[in-house]
């Protein structure tokens, strides 16, 4: 598997850190609502196809990356990073 | 139905072998059952297989998407052992290996338990220290576990590189002897003939595809072979259990799949007679009594459902397998496969009733669910005839995260990929 990273190029996939599923959305720090931090915590989609995650590259540039990558064919389809996409609404 | 003895050997093989019968039937699906079982796997036969030797209930289909066996019982690395930490595992897991003891003769089908011993090799003294408090939770559980010197490790396995240079440094090692290997697929075949012949439906290349509701509750399920009804419907289905809820209606679930590769060298002369694990990184190696080296490391550390992982893994668990044993570098490798795991939020697994009224779910195994076979059908078979747990698996509740109840044997928290 080999990822794109938006600054160092195509990179192979030891040089990266998998940081989990990027749709998850932390309650409010204040709250108190057991189920959504329960949900939040605890519990993912975990889908077979289009993925959306988060990866480092730990042995790189150190970016955060967000990655659609398919987990039945391991396809990535996409590679950004991860604060500008978040800053953009593209998030899952 | 096949029956196997030395009189059965000798005559077929003067026959030239034509004359072996099929050890399952290959029934068509009745329209109604009263349990379904989700999952032609090592669990989800052993399920049915209790269910109608425990319980009297033979009125149950087992469903298997492909051919039975084709998934993690038959690409898994064999080990069977119960050397945990925390008393809930002990408990589950040495009734296993109970279970596994008696297996052979309760199926009256050889599944090659064999004894060997499984030794978890110390590289330092803080991992000496925690190794040694395992060993004593273990005995206090009333398993056994014995604690060996470097010495008496250069004499067991005579292979290892002990020296003072190796760049982890053997400093003593934990062996529980009752710990060992089995032949996987024969652990599928002997549950499938023990529950044919007592009436269960084994009904292969049939898919689900659905759930049949009757509002909340769950009254059957839609197949590629049709409609399928039952008053009980067990999901025990691995890497595919969030596959399979989705079909209910369940989209988020304290499980993720990830891809563990595993990986097979060319036949050697008998080389190592135990079970042999490196703790300078996470690796696990067997030798088969084919000869091959039957190893494996860590996941691959990202989701998957491909049954096929990536190079550095492959090149992680090679270096570890050289550092523990110098002399395989010029080996060559045979095989290497990946299957998709189930990996819980603690690394524990979940055995319940529910989460749906009528449904059954057995899941979360991790990338240690061949050694519980038999202790994890037992106490499935018991909460689906009771719809109550068994003593074994009643910590391990689905609820249990939300009640900060997590079984979590390594400490990780939940972060699926490393447990």
């Amino acid at each position: 598997m080999l990822i794109s990273c938006p600054h160092c190029g195509p990179r192979d996939l030891a040089e990266f850190s998998y940081q989990g599923d990027a749709t998850r959305t932390r309650p409010e720090p204040a709250s108190t609502d057991t189920k959504a931090w329960h949900d939040y915590v605890y519990t993912r989609p975990n889908p077979a196809g289009p993925h959306h995650e988060y990866w480092q590259h730990a042995g790189g540039c150190r970016a955060h990356l967000l990655i659609v990558r398919d987990t039945l064919s391991h396809e990535i389809h996409s590679v950004a990073l991860a604060r500008s996409a978040n800053a953009s609404g593209a998030r899952a | 139905m096949a029956e196997y003895s030395a009189l059965s050997l000798l005559k077929n093989a003067l026959t030239g072998n034509c004359d072996w019968k099929p050890a399952w039937r290959k029934p068509d699906p009745k329209p109604a059952y009263d349990v379904i079982i989700v999952g032609g796997g090592g669990h989800g036969l052993a399920t049915a297989c209790y269910l109608a030797a425990e319980h009297g209930i033979t009125n149950v289909a087992v469903l298997e998407k492909g051919w039975l066996g084709s998934g993690n019982i038959g690409r898994n690395t064999t080990i069977v052992r119960s050397n945990y930490l925390l008393p809930e595992s002990i408990r589950f897991y040495d009734f296993s290996v109970k279970l596994w003891e008696n297996l052979s003769h309760e199926l009256n089908y050889n599944v090659m338990f064999s004894q060997r011993g499984v030794l978890n090799l110390a590289h330092n003294p803080a991992q000496a220290d925690a190794y040694i408090r395992r060993g004593n939770a273990m005995r206090h559980g009333g398993g056994d576990a014995d604690w060996l010197t470097r010495e008496q490790i250069a004499r067991k396995v005579p292979g290892l590189d002990l020296s003072g240079t190796a760049r982890f440094p053997v400093v003593g090692g934990l062996l529980q002897k009752r710990a060992g290997t089995a032949r996987h697929d024969a652990v599928a075949w002997g549950y499938a003939r023990g529950a044919d012949r007592r009436g269960v439906d084994i009904i292969e290349n049939c898919e689900v595809t659905g759930f049949l509701r009757d509002g909340d509750r769950i009254i059957g399920v839609s197949t590629s072979r049709g409609d399928i009804r039952a008053k009980k419907v067990g999901v025990a289905v691995a890497g595919s259990t969030s596959r399979v809820l989705n079909l209910a209606g369940i989209g988020q679930f304290p499980i993720e799949s990830h891809v563990l590769q595993a990986f097979v060298s060319e036949a050697l002369k008998p080389f190592v007679d135990c079970v042999v694990t490196f703790g300078g990184g996470h690796l696990y190696m067997s030798q088969s009594d084919k000869g091959g080296l039957v190893f494996g490391g860590s996941l691959d550390y990202y989701n998957s459902y491909a049954q096929r992982g990536n190079l550095p893994t492959v090149e992680d668990v090679m270096s570890e397998i050289c550092a523990m044993f110098p002399s395989v570098a010029r080996l060559r490798l045979l095989r290497s496969w990946g299957g998709v795991m189930d990996m819980s939020m603690d690394g524990a697994p979940i055995i319940t009733k529910g989460p749906l009224p009528g449904m059954y779910l057995n899941c979360g195994w991790c990338y240690g669910g061949f050694k519980a076979t038999p202790a994890s059908g037992y106490s499935f078979a018991w909460t689906i005839a009771k719809d109550e747990p068994h003593a074994i698996n009643a910590p391990y509740t689905l609820s249990r995260f939300e009640r900060g109840a997590a079984i979590d044997e390594t400490g990780h928290g939940p972060t699926p990929k490393l447990h």
